[in-house]
């Protein structure tokens, strides 16, 4: 998968878990989950659940720790796939 | 560590502690119980002379047997001040209601428990066995000192 076919993919699962006043639109890749998005910790863990379903991934404590913007989530999910490899 | 190792780590204490006895422990979930004292502070109120068990308190009392007693098994630590508990969802459905005096078994049933984050389904009956509640709760687990 491509790095923008990967946002793509990263942006829809990401969506369900914004609040009402931050729009899609306002994603992108140096979004940082908690402070620009708005997305609190337990629904991070979610965001993080669902991205190793989707791209057949496991991230471990320190990739969470890590994973503080989109660009990092992207990072994370290019080096987990590529691993897998 | 056993079932009232862990009753003793709640952080919560009368009239906000919902636990009477946790029967059953293990990785997966819990099963406990708690009986509804007739003078419970919210009956006064709800309803004007007509007392039920609010769904807030049936919600609360799930979370504290099926959600918090589970977290500190899973976590296998001391309760220290420092760590915190916090409620982050919750999903239930209230079937039937629980009046003043009743008993309730709640048996939860874990989700996951991923970067301290737990998630259970859980389910409330009452003496007869009938399903009251039922739903989903989760909550973070977190050290604070970690400043996290």
């Amino acid at each position: 998968m491509k790095n923008q076919e990967q946002l793509a993919t990263l942006t829809k699962i990401i969506t369900p878990y914004l609040p009402d006043d931050v729009s899609v639109a306002s994603i992108d890749l140096n979004s940082h989950f908690i402070e620009h998005l708005n997305i609190n910790s337990a629904n991070l863990v979610d965001i993080v659940l669902d991205v190793e379903d989707e791209f057949d991934i496991r991230l471990e404590n320190e990739d969470m720790d890590r994973m503080q913007t989109v660009k990092d989530a992207l990072e994370i999910i290019a080096l987990k796939t590529k691993e897998k490899e | 560590m056993d079932t009232a190792q862990i009753i003793a780590q709640l952080p919560y204490s009368t009239p906000f502690l919902f636990v009477d006895a946790l029967e059953r422990v293990n990785q997966e979930g819990t099963i406990g119980s708690y009986t509804f004292p007739k003078d419970a502070f919210f009956y006064e109120g709800h309803f004007k002379d007509h007392p039920v068990t609010p769904g807030v308190i049936l919600t609360e009392c799930c979370a504290q047997i099926g959600l918090v007693c589970l977290g500190i098994y899973l976590l296998q630590q001391e309760m220290h001040q420092a760590m915190g508990i916090g409620l982050s969802s919750t999903e239930m459905e209230f079937l039937k209601p629980v009046y003043p005096g009743e008993k309730v078994s709640v048996q939860s049933e874990k989700v996951y428990f991923r970067f301290q984050k737990l998630k259970c389904k859980v389910r409330m009956r009452n003496s007869k066995g009938e399903v009251v509640c039922k739903g989903t709760i989760a909550g973070m687990f977190k050290n604070e000192a970690d400043g996290k």
